[in-house]
């Protein structure tokens, strides 16, 4: 028996230093030795532990076993089975809170590798000639899917291969949704969710952009135009603000429009025709993933510095490690336990008409430590007193969360929201309304790519089995 | 793609198109707006919605030739087609219990306000308008707001057609004569709307003013076009894309609407620019 291989074979990325300055990919890609490789480390265990890690339940051995054959074509075919967007996936999951946590080789060694063995079988496939997709013959039903993020499209994709003929509705030009519009080229390439939404295409789904569902059209006029059943997956909304002063000067971003106008639409070309704030001095307040994104965009649209301010410890800090560590080789500066109390804007008292006016010059904050557990568990910040001081900043982007998108609550009578807003769905997704099943964002608030799948996928299941009784 | 059915220029620097978009003008109602892209490569613009034809499918807008956009926009013949049209977004402009209502109107405004003076005609209710433009070769839609109003003030603000000065002196002239309106509306520059109401103040009228900050998505997602109101004595962020665009004018900060406005005023002058050498350029070739 060969030796047991205790750690993961790394995943090969540029250096820090080039690849703060470029949008490319960030990780490479594992090379086929390195992946045939790091198949070998996976045990093969009889109970499968990582696939209920696995929010679509991938077959997991099952697919690293072919891998291990060199059958990449056959690893394939078995991802599909349960994801749409496998490519897209093995980029974006956290997979170290997820399958590879529940690892039996992680238990002594490092977990095998499974999301960077998921992305490899992924982009072979992708770089393969396109194939023809199977799909169940036509049941003549139809589904409405609102939203063309992971959430509609895992839905689509799910409902397509049962035979149903299934219509995307994309408020945007571009179908994708927070794929397109938040997540950035060097974490996941917008061909990348090109070549997904083509391969949904090729089974028989139809996008249609530009339709916003609660204005456009509503939901009653989807099933008076014949659909039998609607999925609400329009994702998060309206970013929150903080509260604190000034945050309506110039330079004061939320996390979604800073990285809508450097992805969706593009501002980081030269000559861009949608402007954002480059260069000088960013602060990024927030801890999440969102806010790495937004703290590396800017990174790589010039800024000299780049500060991330989190009120609590590097320990609560909910971002994925990965990026943590992407973000810190790359020169990203951790200001932990630091809250902002003001942003700071340029006044000349002496010249109203000073164009500099109202611009951002900075951020005060203070320092905070850690007090007792909150009803969450988490340790409560806790102010230092008199321990304030002034962060020098042009550009103030918020990441501290989004609340959901009232556009179809307010337009679809009967459909119970909670307090905050999300969509109220039972186990299996389905809302107060007949028929109409919600997930994603639109229900949980603020969550992750393959969260929202498994509820698209949950939904599809859901969907199928109700039209299947009427 | 979305068919420019018609194309009409109303001033030297103001254009109507009607834009073949059935579903949009099936739902649009006076207040509501559009976000558009003109090409593959364009930036999202919001425009209000001028008029729909709900038989021909067409949305009718009027847009002022300012940008970059807007001149490549306007460089489009009818016949031609653009990449993206979405709506109607935006909460429509609330007519209920209004009976008598001031519409002000000042430049390019006067194509959204326009559409609600109709409404407000078409239910029943005593329009009074009064619309202004710097000069006489500005002037626009006065036939249209003759057509639909009980009382027409046309202003410029030199003089060189009909009555010499802004929106502001006739308003306050009837104010002042007495005249009780249910709700005065106004939309324009901002600088016009901020002294409609503070004109309107000391008489305690209801102002209703409609926002046009930068917008990305414009479906309340970006969060982009957050405007500040005092809503009792209470600091309250809203956004002009689901929230609006109409707001009480009692409640917005006018100032900082201005200065958030101007935020990319030197990109936009470069953009601007190149966008002029760029047609002017391609009008040599052919």
């Amino acid at each position: 028996m060969m030796a047991v291989q205790a750690k993961k074979n790394p995943m090969p990325t540029q250096p820090p230093e080039v690849r703060a300055h470029n949008f490319e990919e960030v990780a490479t890609g594992y090379t086929r030795e390195i992946a045939l490789a790091e198949a070998q480390r996976c045990l093969n265990c009889k109970h499968a532990p990582c696939i209920s890690g696995c929010p679509v339940n991938i077959n997991i051995p099952g697919f690293i076993g072919k891998m291990k054959d060199g059958d990449f074509a056959g690893a394939v075919q078995i991802i599909l089975q349960s994801s749409s967007l496998p490519a897209v996936c093995g980029r974006v999951c956290p997979q170290e809170t997820q399958c590879e946590a529940k690892c039996t080789m992680g238990i002594k060694f490092e977990p095998v590798a499974i999301g960077r063995l998921e992305r490899y079988a992924a982009d072979w496939y992708l770089s393969q000639p396109a194939q023809t997709i199977s799909t169940d013959p036509s049941n003549g039903r139809k589904v409405a899917i609102v939203g063309s993020g992971p959430s509609g499209l895992t839905c689509a994709g799910d409902l397509a291969r049962l035979g149903y003929s299934v219509t995307v509705y994309e408020a945007l030009h571009r179908a994708g949704g927070v794929l397109v519009y938040g997540i950035p080229e060097f974490r996941l390439p917008k061909s990348i969710v090109a070549q997904g939404i083509e391969t949904l295409r090729r089974q028989g789904v139809n996008f249609e952009t530009n339709v916003i569902i609660g204005k456009t059209l509503t939901v009653d006029e989807l099933f008076e135009k014949g659909f039998d059943a609607v999925y609400i997956a329009s994702g998060a909304g309206l970013p929150m603000f903080t509260g604190i002063p000034g945050e309506s000067l110039n330079g004061v971003y939320s996390a979604n429009e800073f990285l809508t106008r450097a992805n969706l639409m593009q501002a980081y070309r030269e000559n861009p025709v949608t402007p954002i704030m480059k260069g000088g001095k960013v602060a990024v307040i927030g801890g999440g993933n969102v806010a790495m994104d937004a703290a590396r965009t800017a990174l790589r649209l010039g800024a000299k510095q780049v500060n991330i301010v989190y009120r609590r410890s590097m320990e609560e800090l909910p971002a994925r490690r990965e990026e943590v560590e992407h973000a810190t080789e790359e020169g990203i500066i951790f200001n932990l336990l630091t809250a902002p109390i003001e942003i700071l804007g340029f006044n000349d008292e002496t010249d109203a008409r000073n164009p500099k006016n109202g611009f951002v010059t900075g951020m005060r904050c203070q320092r905070m430590e850690l007090g007792e557990p909150d009803a969450g568990g988490r340790r409560r910040p806790i102010p230092i007193p008199d321990s304030s001081f002034v962060l020098e900043a042009d550009t103030v982007i918020l990441a501290i969360g989004t609340t959901p998108n009232p556009l179809i609550k307010n337009t679809t009578e009967g459909l119970e929201v909670n307090k905050r807003g999300g969509i109220i769905v039972n186990d299996a997704g389905l809302t107060s309304r007949e028929n109409v099943y919600a997930g994603g964002d639109a229900v949980t608030g603020t969550a992750t790519v393959i969260t929202a799948m498994g509820a698209g996928k949950r939904a599809a299941k859901a969907i199928d089995a109700q039209l299947r009784t009427q | 793609m979305y068919k420019i059915l018609s194309k009409k220029p109303l001033n030297s620097t103001v254009i109507q198109m009607e834009i073949e978009a059935p579903l949009v003008a099936a739902k649009a109602k006076p207040g509501q707006f559009i976000i558009l892209r003109v090409d593959e490569e364009g930036e999202r613009i919001p425009l209000t919605i001028a008029g729909t034809n709900v038989k021909t499918g067409a949305v009718k807008i009027i847009f002022q030739l300012v940008g970059a956009t807007t001149k490549k926009l306007g460089a489009k013949q009818a016949g031609e087609s653009i990449e993206d049209f979405a709506g109607p977004l935006g909460v429509a402009t609330k007519t209920e219990g209004i009976r008598k209502v001031c519409i002000i109107g000042g430049g390019v405004g006067c194509a959204i306000a326009m559409p609600i003076a109709e409404e407000f005609h078409r239910l029943g209710a005593q329009v009074t308008s009064i619309i202004g433009f710097r000069n006489q070769d500005l002037v626009i839609l006065e036939e249209e707001f003759r057509a639909c109003s009980d009382r027409l003030t046309v202003m410029t603000d030199d003089g060189s057609y009909a009555r010499h000065g802004n929106v502001t002196v006739p308003l306050k002239e009837m104010l002042e004569a007495g005249e009780q309106f249910d709700e005065i509306i106004a939309i324009g520059p901002l600088i016009m709307m901020k002294f409609v109401t503070l004109t309107a103040k000391p008489f305690g009228t209801p102002v209703t003013v409609s926002m046009n900050p930068i917008m990305i998505d414009g479906t309340g997602m970006c969060g982009g076009c957050r405007l500040t109101l005092t809503r009792d004595g209470e600091r309250v962020t809203k956004f002009a894309c689901v929230d609006g665009p109409d707001f009480n004018g009692y409640e917005v900060d006018f100032d900082e609407a201005m200065r958030r406005g101007r935020m990319y005023s030197d990109f936009e002058r470069e953009a601007h620019e190149r966008a002029c050498r760029l047609l002017s350029e391609k009008e040599g070739v052919e």
